[in-house]
């Protein structure tokens, strides 16, 4: 019965709103993720331009405080939640089934839901932006980070939307993990052992065991916000026997595995883009799936380097320290496979390679910075300053994000069938290239200096750097309007593309027809 | 398809972990307190202890012990310590008074939190009486002297000359709304 359905709809795609509402594909689904990550982009990055406008110049000119604390905190909020996590979710969910030779992801209606709640979760949070700027009360303006009392004592009235919002943001992710993972075990085509996926599939299947032990672990924290803040407990109230410290460990034993949540999949993107444009394997596939395995263990072991400046023990800092030290262990075998992937490759630099050598050069800044804040001393002066701004922007923007992007060129001629236009793409990837370190670099020296984040106003000595900033931020900005011209362009029309889009590239992807047909591997490909 | 039972197993695998991770975020508030207690971090100092009848005075040693009152945020009291600080031995019993006052138009309830500084200490440091094991309650007005009295275990480390005792009244929470509905100087946005 099943399998004369399946005949039935073969390439037949349903049509209207409901093939949209109620599908179970992998690639419409995936589709809507990255269109729904595109649109809290530019949500998020308009937040980010406004903040920028406000600080090119030292004094208030023109947001309030009041709201440049909504600002900073649904920015920070919008970029975590709402574009790197679901664009990670939407590229797992187009290539994952693809790449191991599967059918469809193994549970397409609860894919369909963990879609569905996102729109959802993010309408309520942006809804209380819309409020503030009605004048009906606060939007949060506790940061993303959301510590305790300020955002349960001292939060506005929208403080219960968020938190519902992170709860059905928290469902969408877990729901999504258990998804990848049950896909990944049990529907891989014959002979592709574990050791033999793509190194994307290895890094999103570590990824979603994090998303399962910490997503419960945000899900309970906001649960004691909203009993704290409205049933009377006390968790994070010290009146009551809490501690407000307690939420800091808890909130971060969350969040930092999180932050390799939205890294370990740009690794994966990385690995598969270098070898194709490099024409060689990749360097230390083994190596490479036991450092991913190893940085998401360490990951669980090293939160409190967040809160070195709480007053906690010496033995506390040091270990912490340390533990954090070792993450440049693994971190450095990759960084060390892919150079020597590229090592007497014979290399081309089409948009997707160049995305993927800046994203190798610029994560690495991201990550000495890393190093740096995780020593203790030097961090009592880096703490809540510039310097962190720069740090994990470099991090996320010009790694996570980076990654994204070059994922979407590498596979963008794959979902659509047309080839972009590759002198378009190099204009989006040098403009991005040069301002995001326009953007993110001076942001360092304001930070050493003493310039401390989440502030509207700012001594006159950093006016300079602010100022170079600004001008990197907005260029950056709109040069993200090329890259969306370029994907709507792709998808309508464009060169046709080949099966096997690259010269160089690998994998069962590239061996289904481009555009990738609406239902693929009906019968499992042999893999040897 | 005949996978369906499998991706069932695996379901209820993931399920139950995203079960325990949640229960697991709780766990870690009990958790917190017992690593607290058993470390001595944090300057949580423990409840009650029984006076001894016979102490032990190491007359070989001075601890100077420093008091201080702080009020949490918004509340309207005056508390500050009668004596800023002390010398004495270890194992010696000691009573300090503390003053308050409810400066405002209603009664409140407050709760004493304390905290001693290093750290470290603050499982040597134990109190046989002190107004932080109940809450207080004071009328509108209302003045009271408070007495706390301690003594420093002998075994504190050798290293330690200087102790550091803060109390920190925070008006108890299930108060705050009935101080709030009489329009107290309280931020609007508090606990509505």
């Amino acid at each position: 019965m099943n399998a004369v359905i399946e005949e039935h709809h073969h390439d037949h795609k349903p049509s209207g709103i409901g093939r949209w509402l109620f599908s179970t594909n992998h690639k419409d689904i995936g589709t809507m993720y990255l269109w729904f990550s595109f649109t809290m982009f530019f949500i998020g990055g308009a937040l980010a331009l406004i903040i920028r406008a406000e600080l090119f110049q030292p004094g208030l000119q023109i947001v309030e405080p009041e709201f440049f604390n909504q600002l900073t905190t649904l920015h920070g909020l919008i970029m975590v939640f709402g574009v790197i996590m679901p664009a990670f979710v939407g590229l797992a969910n187009w290539q994952i089934p693809m790449m191991i030779g599967a059918p469809d992801m193994a549970l397409p209606r609860m894919n369909n839901w963990s879609f569905w709640l996102l729109p959802a979760a993010f309408g309520m949070l942006l809804a209380s932006l819309v409020m503030s700027i009605l004048g009906m009360g606060s939007a949060p303006n506790f940061g993303w980070t959301f510590y305790a009392p300020l955002s349960t004592t001292y939060g506005p009235d929208s403080t219960d939307y968020f938190i519902f919002s992170v709860h059905l943001m928290g469902v969408s992710s877990v729901m999504g993990a258990i998804n990848v993972i049950a896909t990944i075990m049990n529907l891989r085509a014959p002979g592709m052992t574990y050791m033999k996926m793509p190194i994307f599939v290895w890094t999103w299947f570590i990824t979603a065991y994090l998303l399962i032990a910490v997503m419960p672990v945000l899900a309970g924290v906001v649960t004691m916000m909203l009993t704290d803040r409205n049933f009377g407990t006390s968790f994070f109230n010290a009146a009551g026997g809490g501690d407000p410290v307690m939420f800091q460990h808890v909130f971060w034993f969350f969040g930092h595995p999180e932050v390799y949540i939205m890294i370990l999949p740009a690794f994966g993107i990385v690995s598969q883009i270098i070898p194709t444009f490099a024409r060689k394997k990749l360097f230390g596939y083994t190596s490479m799936v036991y450092a991913t395995a190893s940085i998401a263990f360490l990951s669980f072991i090293v939160w409190a380097h967040h809160m070195f400046t709480t007053g906690m023990p010496v033995a506390g800092e040091l270990f912490f320290m340390y533990a954090t030290m070792l993450i440049a262990v693994p971190t450095g075998v990759k960084v060390f496979n892919w150079v020597s992937t590229m090592w007497k490759g014979s290399l081309t630099f089409e948009t997707p390679m160049l995305f993927a050598i800046a994203f190798v050069f610029l994560f690495t800044i991201g990550g000495f910075t890393g190093l740096m804040l995780c020593i203790v001393p030097a961090d009592f002066q880096y703490h809540d300053t510039y310097f962190v701004v720069a740090h994990f922007h470099y991090v996320l923007v010009t790694g996570a994000a980076f990654s994204i992007m070059a994922a979407v060129y590498y596979w963008l001629p794959k979902w659509t069938g047309h080839m972009y236009d590759e002198t378009l793409g190099k204009w989006h990837f040098w403009l991005t290239c040069i301002s995001a370190n326009v953007l993110f670099f001076p942001m360092h020296f304001t930070g050493l200096a003493g310039m401390p984040r989440r502030i509207p106003d700012y001594n006159l000595q950093f006016v300079e750097f602010n100022q170079i900033s600004t001008i990197g931020a907005f260029v950056f900005g709109f040069s993200q309007l090329i890259f969306l011209y370029l994907v709507i362009k792709t998808v309508r029309k464009g060169e046709k593309a080949k099966d096997k889009v690259w010269e160089g590239a690998e994998g069962l992807e590239f061996t289904l027809p481009s555009p990738a047909p609406f239902h693929s591997f009906t019968t499992p490909p042999e893999v040897k | 398809m005949s996978v369906q039972p499998s991706h069932n197993k695996v379901i209820g695998k993931l399920l139950i972990l995203v079960f325990a991770m949640f229960g697991f975020g709780f766990a870690l508030v009990p958790l917190y307190d017992v690593f607290c207690d058993v470390t001595g971090l944090n300057g949580k100092t423990g409840g009650q202890v029984a006076a001894v009848e016979t102490p032990v005075i190491d007359l070989n040693r001075v601890v100077k012990v420093q008091f201080v009152a702080s009020l949490n945020a918004n509340m309207p009291w005056e508390f500050k310590p009668m004596t800023r600080s002390m010398q004495l031995h270890p194992g010696e019993s000691a009573t300090v008074d503390f003053y308050a006052r409810n400066t405002s138009q209603v009664d409140i309830i407050g709760q004493a939190v304390p905290s001693v500084t290093p750290g470290l200490a603050a499982s040597y440091f134990q109190k046989t009486e002190c107004f932080c094991f109940t809450e207080q309650k004071l009328a509108a007005g209302e003045e009271r002297r408070m007495p706390v009295i301690f003594r420093i275990d002998n075994a504190l480390p050798d290293d330690i000359h200087e102790l550091t005792l803060s109390y920190t009244f925070f008006i108890k929470p299930s108060t705050e709304m009935t101080s709030n509905n009489v329009s107290l100087n309280n931020n609007q946005e508090n606990s509505l």
